[in-house]
């Protein structure tokens, strides 16, 4: 559906508090807008629903709104404990969902 | 002498009544504001109408947005982050927007800290106000004042 990016640590010590920033291609369809050329308000399309997982469990989720800005970009942070696997997942009101994901170390 | 005295004072207490008077006018336009009033039933409608406190919330906007349509905006609220006090979720509410919700953050303990940062549409001028709900149920709130020279909400 939608291009994700993010920047996670690979790499932490027990007890640090690790900063997460992701960003993913969407419009944001906030079906407010109007198509310039037929004048006609424009579906509304959003991604509503963020969650951020760490070794299968949910530390973070966000709901979105229509006041979320297009391509959008959410920093939040985790507290590594062990060794395991981010994974990221978008859902838009349509039901589609992009995953991403990404492994670190804890020393 | 007196006569003129009088007067004076006479002319006076009619411009304090009629800037008072003016005052008044002025306060009662700008709380009709209806998104105002739309963002404060939706916050009764997040905390089921349960008292606030103001506090431990920090919504860092700039000072002047000049494009309204991707407005940087943080959010911190002052917690521990332990097992038993922690933030469970961070909503934030336009006053001036076509809608009231933006967005909601919901965090756990593991988040470590209560921090996020995202981009946000703002149609004007307005306060945007932080809603934390902690996990003892204790509700804070704070809003900050962003001033937008460009709306971003199409048209």
């Amino acid at each position: 559906m939608a291009k994700a990016r993010v920047k996670a640590p690979k790499k932490a010590k027990a007890g640090d508090i690790v900063t997460i920033k992701t960003l993913i291609t969407h419009k944001m369809e906030s079906g407010r807008r109007k198509d310039k050329k037929t004048g006609k308000l424009v579906p509304r399309h959003i991604i509503d629903k963020f969650t951020a997982k760490f070794n299968g469990e949910t530390f973070f989720s966000a709901d979105w709104h229509g006041s979320v800005s297009a391509n959008p970009y959410m920093s939040f942070s985790y507290k590594a404990e062990k060794s395991g696997e981010f994974e990221f997942i978008w859902h838009d009101e349509k039901g589609e969902e992009t995953v991403k994901k990404s492994k670190m170390t804890v020393a | 002498m007196t006569k003129i005295k009088v007067e004076v004072l006479d002319r006076r207490q009619f411009m304090l009544a009629a800037s008072a008077t003016t005052a008044a006018l002025m306060a009662g336009i700008s709380s009709a504001n209806a998104t105002a009033e739309m963002a404060a039933e939706y916050i009764k409608k997040l905390t089921g109408g349960a008292s606030m406190m103001e506090g431990k919330v920090k919504i860092d906007l700039p000072e002047i947005a000049e494009n309204g349509n991707t407005v940087p905006v943080k959010v911190s609220v002052d917690s521990p982050m332990t097992a038993d006090n922690y933030v469970k979720t961070l909503h934030l509410v336009s006053e001036g927007n076509p809608g009231p919700e933006m967005a909601s953050f919901h965090f756990t303990p593991a988040s470590g800290r209560a921090n996020a940062a995202a981009r946000m549409r703002l149609a004007k001028t307005q306060n945007v106000v932080g809603i934390a709900e902690m996990s003892d149920g204790k509700i804070y709130t704070a809003k900050t004042l962003v001033k937008v020279t460009i709306g971003g909400c199409g048209g």
